[in-house]
């Protein structure tokens, strides 16, 4: 059976879209969920894209943190669900504290978009295991408000225990501290990346197509998976 | 130099500062990154005269 995976439209989301592609090119079935629908209509993941849900007026994701299609998906984040915010996603994720830290304005204070290489740290979670560890991918980075921060004990924690996904290299666009790209919780079942790998997915549109790896990871995670 | 936002909150009854700290804490402020205190008004703020 094809993996269905659901893609979050909240008010203000604008990679939905690319994300629901990247799903499809992946080879899963891309499931659309709506942000005032509390109900997950079978899916087996979940990607949070990229945007500006109710247009982050308070703080980014401040809000979209309560939507209805949120309470439901935190619940099953913390059982196991397997979910992905990409930037706005995993501001998203952070505000509703499934990921530790926050994410700020960029130390330059200048909205940055550019394609990024990256280090990929971890190929441990569900939406990294087809990439090698310490693997280099380029894929876009477009962010105003994407400096990763943590107090140093969660910084440490991140480290020591392997969560740090992935890392800046080549330049930190942003100025999070310890170059961090993404990261994952405890399980390993939620990840938040601020680059947008959704956006290297097709030769024609792309820097790359190292972005599909992290669709196809979660291809390969609910494959592996009991179901 | 520190940056903030002031946010008031109108009760129709008697002001409840805990459930004001309780909305600061959990939606107007990410405690993570920002910190806040709430204090309660000492004048009444009358609605229909205060913009005339």
């Amino acid at each position: 059976m094809t993996a269905r995976v659901g893609v979050v439209t909240f008010p203000g989301s604008l990679d939905d879209g690319d994300a629901a592609r990247a799903v499809r090119l992946a080879g899963a079935e891309a499931v659309r969920l709506w942000h005032d629908d509390p109900a997950l209509h079978d899916v087996d993941a979940v990607v949070l894209p990229g945007g500006f849900s109710y247009g982050d007026y308070l703080r980014c994701g401040a809000i979209a943190r309560f939507a209805p299609v949120m309470q439901t998906i935190i619940a099953a984040a913390e059982v196991g669900l397997p979910v992905l915010g990409i930037c706005n996603g995993f501001q998203v994720l952070c505000e509703a504290h499934l990921l530790p830290g926050a994410l700020t304005r960029n130390e330059h204070l200048h909205f940055r978009n550019r394609d990024q290489w990256l280090r990929v740290e971890s190929a441990g979670t569900a939406w990294t295991n087809t990439f090698q560890p310490g693997q280099e991918v380029l894929v876009p980075v477009k962010n105003g408000e994407g400096r990763y921060v943590a107090d140093q004990r969660t910084l440490d924690e991140l480290d020591a225990t392997g969560r740090i996904v992935a890392r800046y290299v080549r330049g930190n666009p942003n100025g999070s501290q310890r170059d961090i790209a993404a990261i994952t919780n405890e399980a390993g079942n939620v990840v938040g990346i601020m680059p947008h790998p959704e956006h290297a997915v097709e030769e024609l549109t792309g820097p790359s197509v190292d972005g599909l790896g992290f669709f196809t990871s979660i291809l390969k995670h609910l494959a592996g998976a009991p179901a | 130099v520190r940056i903030g936002r002031r946010i008031e909150i109108e009760f129709s009854g008697e002001p409840d500062l805990d459930r004001a700290r309780e909305i600061a804490d959990k939606l107007l402020a990410n405690p993570v990154i920002e910190d806040f205190s709430v204090r309660l008004a000492t004048e009444t703020v009358d609605a229909e005269g205060a913009h005339p």
